[in-house]
């Protein structure tokens, strides 16, 4: 009797579990019916999948977007570019998809997974970081190839690893890095221990890293520029609100925010 | 002569010991069972299945998976054998003896099994980087920085892996028959003799079960390591840590990685099983 009761709670215990798992996938009725602004089309929910280098700004625009249209909301994942990519080419539910560089972008429009063309809405430039107080007295790029200098890259891999090798061979250093990092704000967080001694990230990073860490600017840094492209996927289950978010990012108020953060626009 | 049909008998049931099983097994087991196994094998069998077979001599060929994967087994081994030197008295003190807070010292031993092995490694650099709790000494009077070196990988591993040990020993040692150690005791043996001679002998098959599975832990191990260690090829560079990278720009090499590590870790696994935890096991 007592073991029938256990298998009950057990079972309905499993139901509940499962019934929860549906609900959360179909999208919040209260979201939808919650919106005030009547006649505004832009309600319900916009899964942004976003690099992870916007994470700051693109923070920023969702909740202005938000205030713009009452019933909407953004609900973001942030990621490696490659990583976000290939969880929309094995099916993961999104509406919007921005990229660090065109290249992670290409194999999503390739797949079939993107509702017209890519916009580039933004680039970015490279930057030294270096812990506070500069400990090994870090003024450029020459002095990353300085021997007893822990310098912290991106892997090549990567946007930012690839824009510093194609800046870094355009000035003609050779820098000998104690780590190849496969995301910048990882190559940051050696920097904020100051576990390494400058690591190249972008100019963006050291701005959201705020005092943290400091930031040289690179004179030649236009040499290797990262764009970042967005797109409304085909899969869109609210493409309405998907393609209103994409043209608030790339509307005035949009560029301001990208502006500030340090990205340079088109 | 008499004695052969016993003894054939005999060998029938213990080296077919599934059959014997089969009967003891209440039915309502046998799903749950096949689902776990489904469940942990599928995703397996889906990097099988989705492998670049037609490239991948080609990639195994390549002299960076080569010098990733004797990195890995070099560091998964000192990791092991450095667990095995410090792993094995502290799971004969946390079984033989009892002081106020021998409890919170157990559940502070398992800490790295719960904690996320990326924040493993962050505590790793605060305690032992060049600004590290300890490292900045290290740094300062010897001229030694451990982050971004091979011993950091080293490091980063047994710090993850040694819980497994120290649980499986304890474990060993709380189940087996003191009687034998008191004996020798009786017998004049020192403790040192005792735990030696009879001890160790004891529980060898658990200490080379939880060294086992340390070592294979060790070999996957990637939050800590990447954290403490970096990714500096033929230095820090491990399978798992190429696996990550390489995913980046070719999954298909990601996966074939996976698989050089899978073969080499469940080989070595098997081998190990049937040699000594096997071989010693009633």
């Amino acid at each position: 009797m007592r073991a029938r009761a256990w298998w009950a709670a057990a079972l309905a215990g499993a139901v509940a579990v499962l019934a929860g798992c549906g609900g959360t996938g179909g999208g919040s009725p209260a979201g939808t019916s919650s919106g005030t602004s009547v006649g505004d089309p832009v309600t319900g929910i916009v899964t942004v999948l976003a690099a992870a280098s916007l994470t700051e700004s693109f923070s920023t625009l969702g909740r202005r977007f938000e205030s713009a249209h009452p019933g909407v909301r953004v609900v973001f994942s942030f990621g490696a570019s490659s990583d976000l990519a290939t969880q929309i080419t094995q099916g993961a539910p999104g509406d919007v998809f921005a990229a660090a560089s065109p290249a992670t972008m290409d194999t999503v429009t390739r797949a079939g997974e993107a509702r017209g063309d890519p916009q580039v809405f933004a680039s970015n430039v490279l930057a030294i970081a270096v812990p506070p107080g500069n400990p090994a007295r870090v003024a450029g790029l020459a002095d990353l190839a300085r021997p007893g200098v822990k310098v912290a890259l991106c892997a090549v891999q990567v946007p930012c690893g690839a824009a510093a090798t194609k800046l870094l061979a355009a000035d003609g250093v050779v820098v000998r890095p104690v780590t190849l990092e496969r995301d910048v704000k990882a190559a940051l967080t050696k920097v904020e221990l100051g576990e390494v001694d400058a690591a190249l990230v972008y100019r963006t990073d050291v701005r959201a890293a705020g005092g943290k860490v400091t930031g040289i600017e690179i004179p030649d840094a236009a040499k290797a520029v990262n764009r970042y492209p967005i797109v409304v996927l085909s899969g869109a289950k609210n493409a309405t609100a998907a393609q209103a978010f994409v043209d608030y990012v790339r509307s005035d108020a949009g560029r301001q925010v990208l502006g500030d953060a340090g990205f340079t626009l088109p | 002569m008499t004695q052969r049909p016993t003894r054939r008998l005999t060998r029938r049931f213990q080296r077919r010991p599934g059959v014997l099983a089969t009967a003891g097994m209440p039915g309502v087991l046998w799903l749950p069972a096949g689902l776990a196994l489904v469940f942990l094998t599928l995703p397996l069998v889906a990097l099988l299945v989705r492998a670049p077979w037609r490239t991948l001599p080609g990639e195994l060929a390549s002299p960076v998976i080569r010098d990733a994967l004797w990195l890995s087994l070099l560091c998964a081994t000192l990791a092991t054998a450095a667990c095995l030197l410090l792993g094995v008295p502290l799971a004969w003190a946390l079984a033989r003896t009892s002081f106020r807070g021998l409890r919170v010292v157990r559940a502070l031993v398992t800490v790295p099994l719960v904690l996320p092995p990326v924040v493993g490694g962050l505590a790793l650099l605060l305690a032992l980087g060049r600004r590290g709790v300890l490292g900045r000494y290290l740094d300062a009077w010897f001229g030694l920085t451990l982050p971004f070196s091979t011993a950091a990988v080293v490091l980063a591993e047994a710090f993850v892996a040694m819980p497994f040990l120290v649980i499986a020993v304890e474990g060993a040692l709380r189940g087996m028959d003191r009687g034998v150690e008191e004996a020798a005791a009786t017998l004049g043996a020192s403790r040192w003799t005792v735990f030696r001679r009879v001890t160790l002998p004891l529980v060898a098959p658990g200490i080379a079960a939880g060294g086992v599975l340390c070592w294979a832990r060790a070999m996957g191990e990637f939050g800590a390591t990447i954290m403490f260690a970096g990714s500096s090829p033929g230095r820090t560079q491990t399978v798992p840590l190429q696996v990550y990278l390489v995913l980046e720009q070719d999954p298909g090499g990601a996966i074939v990685l996976s698989l050089v590590l899978l073969v080499v870790a469940v080989t070595v696994l098997v081998g190990l099983r049937g040699r000594w935890v096997g071989g010693l096991a009633p």
